[in-house]
């Protein structure tokens, strides 16, 4: 097994994660709101999405060196698993079912006359002998053939679940919230089993223009996609809640020194840091060319990289207005009968000021996670990005530039890049909001 | 009768399920001043809005009949109505601050109501203007013309809220609680300036207030609310002298009387033992100004006071807003740095303290403030706001022990213990109030400051609140410094009174010959502007 860095902090930020989801667990006042969560539709549905991209992404992130042929590439366990999509490339473009190429090419018949038109495909539904009448049918019997197994496999699970532990609380298979989360897992198992099935006989979204397989791009893009959210955020949020709250809190001179700081950062273009570093980056990598002997470890470094001078120059925005939040609450009664009572100033931040904010952080983060995917997008125009080599929705988006384009459009990359980000922000936004909701004893108690 | 102008009959006005008003019917006579009188809540300001068609659009209103002049005002299309808003019914708000809008001069703001109601030029425009201006009586209406709200004090905007109110010659004039921001000397004014506008025109003026000692100065006929329902009608005279509804009786019982400080133990011996004792004590706040922040100036909230407190009495402080009273009482409680002066509690000097002693000796002044809602942190839970001065000043104190004295001080003040398991916003403004003593109390204070405590309560409450602070007093010989401006409440609970003006003390002495025998000019004019009710 190999550890790249960005998979060792990935592993660590689930470790993070999951202790403070015990810690949480184990409180009495916490009880009320993971309650709210879980009766919560919404809340459980886009939880269960997110489950299931970072599943994905957490078996992208397992990385170890094939023995599959003697060139000891490293390879995540998704890539093991997804052998035949990884390497079952095309020569060009071939739109998604399709068994054709998408553009013409000279094609040698068996008698050895040539022919100007759309050869077939190398992989994609060279199980048909005449596409043009099979193809449509075939598709269909696959997909009910696979969604059938999904949906199997569900069933069987369910009946297991059912038999251990139907005797203990049966209201938990009763409630609606249980019925919906149910339902959401039907489908996406399913569905996810038919297109896996599916994918060993089509280009379900298609080829690009090296004859890379799209779906496979888009899946391999989730990890990409959270490991830039997560870290870029995981290096923000410590520097914007600790500046913007001790800039608020305590003013004179720590308020003058971190404005300063911030207003310096703020007025120096970011493009223009993020460039340096990354530049700064490869010129480390090839003075040190035998610690970066392969591909994907460069390209992780780069990632890395990225992500942390993200980190460094967005906390301002957020900073800023947690500055002028705390502001405010710094005036509030509350705070003021905490000082009167001889509370401690770390206290009185910890207990009363950061619960009081965290909506603020909470809202800006999700937001700043669908603009940090955006963010690398635009990079990559400028190719200061990820990789070239990396699949990102950024570099898919990029690509797409041209082939919007080309005659006859080809669609299908920047389709598959927009319903994968767009579930991912989706499900992250409609649970911070349950969150963010169920946190708020103000609100706990209306309803939805 | 003839001269019915407004009429409202079985007006009903529910949200979702909360049936807020319930089906009340009242009329307004022209040329009288109606009251309608409840505590918050009641649904009297969403009465007045739903005459005017102002609530919001999930707001269900039904009645058989809303009429004025006798013209059916149910019937009216909304395009028509904003003929009515501003031209034939006008409206004053409780607050003047926000009811402005803070990038428009006041000239253009009244000019913009007599713009939509009636075909004027430029110059007439003006000269309406200044005529209103005129008559609201504000000073130096050529050179206020161009100014902004910010530039005008409390007073001066509820000036100019009236001028737009009469900009439309209105038949009838809602005030929804048009004094309640303001001090009582400026409340006086601003009620006066009413009478006299309405005696000049003769239109109808409906008045909204919890108020009733300034509702028996004003109105000629009264109308009670409770929960939605209006249970008494009368006429004003009659209604103070032999109410008839138990809640109408519970309402003026509630009320503080300025009498009731008559025939007080005087506070005797003084000098015998002196408990706190605050020598020319001043609180400046720099004006910084420039690129370097130099000190130009300072504003002397607090200029030079010096008091005396005995173990187990009550000394209020009474001044109007921006008089520096809460500056004071913020600086006894060292939320705010002293700028010179000396504080003595128990004969020790508190300002000689280092911080590690004066720590510890924050347990022995505590403050209450005024505002119920916004001095406790929402997210916590009541038990921990409680326990937050024990764990922070007896940090020996278990778990198990601290949460017994959480219990018991709820008990103390009449909450059940079960609050301890809820949250701030589950509870009501006076219980709030109650858990907000509690806290304080926690640390076991020899002097608690009281902050306005009971100004943003309904009267009843208020009593509640009072009879409380009183019995701690008498069960656990506490001392109050109790900030307030209402004079009625300081006769309730006071033994020493302490006048302050600009930030100076300009008198002081018992309750009953202050308040009863004053002898500064100040005191006087505070004394003369207190509405009483008349019997």
């Amino acid at each position: 097994m190999t550890i790249l860095w960005t998979d060792g902090l990935i592993y660590l930020l689930v470790i993070f994660v999951t202790v403070i989801c015990v810690f949480i667990s184990q409180k009495p006042q916490f009880k009320r709101p993971l309650q709210k969560i879980s009766s919560s539709k919404t809340g459980m549905v886009s939880l269960l999405i997110l489950v299931f991209f970072v599943v994905i992404g957490l078996l992208d992130s397992i990385h170890f060196k094939s023995t599959e042929n003697r060139t000891h590439e490293i390879i995540s366990l998704l890539d093991y698993w997804a052998k035949p999509l990884r390497l079952q490339s095309e020569k060009t473009y071939s739109s998604p079912f399709s068994a054709y190429l998408y553009s013409k090419e000279t094609i040698t018949l068996e008698n050895g006359k040539t022919e100007w038109g759309y050869p077939r495909l190398k992989y994609g539904g060279v199980h048909l002998n005449d596409p043009d009448n099979e193809l449509s049918r075939d598709v269909l019997y696959k997909a009910s053939i696979g969604f059938i197994r999904g949906a199997t496999l569900v069933l069987l699970f369910t009946v297991l679940l059912w038999s251990f532990y139907h005797d203990r609380d049966k209201a938990i298979f009763k409630s609606a919230v249980s019925k919906t989360v149910w339902l959401t897992l039907f489908l996406l198992v399913s569905i996810s089993y038919m297109l896996i099935y599916l994918s060993s006989y089509y280009h379900v979204l298609g080829t690009d223009k090296v004859g890379e397989d799209v779906f496979y791009q888009a899946v391999k893009s989730i990890r990409t996609g959270l490991v830039i959210g997560s870290l870029t955020t995981m290096i923000m949020l410590p520097l914007a809640i600790v500046f913007g709250i001790m800039a608020g809190f305590f003013r004179g001179w720590v308020d003058d020194v971190i404005q300063y700081v911030y207003t310096t950062l703020n007025s120096i273009p970011g493009v223009l840091l993020i460039a340096a570093s990354i530049l700064m980056v490869q010129v480390y990598m090839s003075n040190h060319a035998e610690d970066f002997n392969s591909l994907i470890v460069r390209s992780d470094m780069r990632l890395l990289f990225l992500c942390l001078i993200l980190g460094v120059t967005s906390w301002t925005g957020l900073c800023r207005m947690l500055r002028a939040e705390t502001l405010k609450l710094r005036e509030m009664e509350y705070v003021q009968a905490a000082q009167a009572l001889g509370v401690k100033q770390s206290t009185i931040l910890i207990r009363h000021i950061l619960p009081n904010v965290m909506h603020i952080v909470l809202i800006s983060v999700v937001l700043d996670f669908s603009a940090l995917v955006l963010a690398e997008a635009v990079l990559s125009y400028i190719n200061i990005g990820v990789d070239p080599t990396t699949y990102s929705w950024g570099n898919m988006i990029n690509g797409a530039r041209l082939e919007m384009a080309r005659e006859p459009v080809v669609w299908w990359s920047l389709m598959a890049s927009f319903v994968f980000m767009f579930s991912l922000v989706l499900a992250a936004n409609l649970f911070a909001d349950t969150v963010r909701n169920a946190f708020d004893p103000r609100r706990a108690e209306q309803g939805a | 009768m003839e001269n019915q102008l407004l009429q409202v009959n079985n007006l009903s006005v529910s949200f979702k399920d909360d049936t807020v008003v319930n089906q009340i019917s009242f009329d307004v006579f022209k040329g009288e001043t109606f009251a309608l009188v409840g505590e918050s809540g009641s649904g009297k300001s969403i009465t007045a809005l739903s005459v005017l068609r102002l609530l919001p659009n999930n707001a269900l209103v039904s009645a058989d009949k809303i009429s004025l002049n006798n013209e059916n005002l149910l019937t009216i299309p909304e395009i028509d109505f904003c003929k009515v808003r501003g031209k034939r019914i006008g409206l004053i708000f409780q607050d003047p601050m926000s009811s402005l809008n803070p990038v428009m001069t006041i000239g253009e703001q009244i000019a913009e109501v007599i713009q939509i109601h009636f075909k004027l030029s430029k110059q007439d425009i003006q000269k309406t203007v200044l005529e209103l201006m005129e008559q609201v009586e504000l000073p130096e209406p050529l050179r206020r013309i161009n100014e902004y709200p910010h530039q005008l004090s409390g007073g001066q905007r509820q000036r100019v809220m009236i001028a737009i109110a009469l900009a439309g010659k209105p038949d009838l004039l809602i005030a929804d609680e048009p004094t309640t921001a303001l001090d009582v000397t400026i409340q006086a004014q601003i009620l006066n300036l009413l009478k006299s506008i309405q005696k000049k025109t003769g239109m109808a003026l409906w008045l909204i207030s919890h108020d009733l000692a300034l509702v028996s100065n004003m109105a000629d006929r009264i109308a009670v609310m409770q929960r939605g329902k209006i249970v008494e009608t009368g006429i004003t005279k009659e209604f103070f002298k032999h109410a008839k509804h138990p809640y109408s009786l519970q309402l003026l019982a509630a009320l503080p009387s300025m009498t009731s400080c008559v025939d007080k133990p005087l506070s005797n011996n003084a000098k015998a033992n002196d408990f706190l004792k605050v020598e020319q004590l001043k609180i400046h706040y720099p004006i910084r100004k420039g690129f370097f922040k130099r000190i130009v100036d300072y504003v002397k909230a607090v200029d030079g006071v010096d008091f005396e407190l005995q173990k187990g009495k009550t000394l209020a402080l009474v001044g109007e807003s921006g008089c520096g009273k809460t500056t004071l009482g913020k600086g006894l409680v060292n939320l705010i740095p002293k700028t010179a002066g000396r504080v003595f509690l128990e004969n020790i000097d508190l300002s000689c303290l280092k911080a590690g002693e004066l720590r510890r000796k924050r347990s022995d002044i505590q403050i209450v403030f005024q505002d119920p809602f916004a001095s406790m942190n929402p997210r916590m839970l009541v038990g921990d706001i409680i326990a937050e001065g024990i764990q922070s000043l007896y940090p020996k104190i278990d778990l198990v022990d601290s949460q017994a004295q959480v219990a018991a001080l709820l008990k103390q003040v009449e909450l059940p213990v079960e609050s301890a398991l809820r949250y701030p916003h589950e509870f009501s403004g006076g219980q709030r109030q109650r858990i907000c003593i509690a806290r304080a109390l926690a640390v076991k204070p020899k002097l608690i400051v009281c902050d306005e405590p009971t100004s943003a309560l309904d009267v009843s409450v208020q009593a509640q609140i009072i009879e409380l602070l009183k019995k701690l007093q008498k069960e656990q010989g506490i001392s109050y410094l109790f900030i307030t401006h209402d004079l009625a409440v300081v006769a309730e609970i006071a033994d020493d009174v302490a006048v302050m003006y600009q930030g100076k003390i300009v008198e002081q002495g018992g309750v009953e010959q202050v308040l009863m025998n004053p002898k500064h000019q100040y005191t006087k004019k505070l004394l003369q502007a207190v509405p009483q009710i008349i019997n």
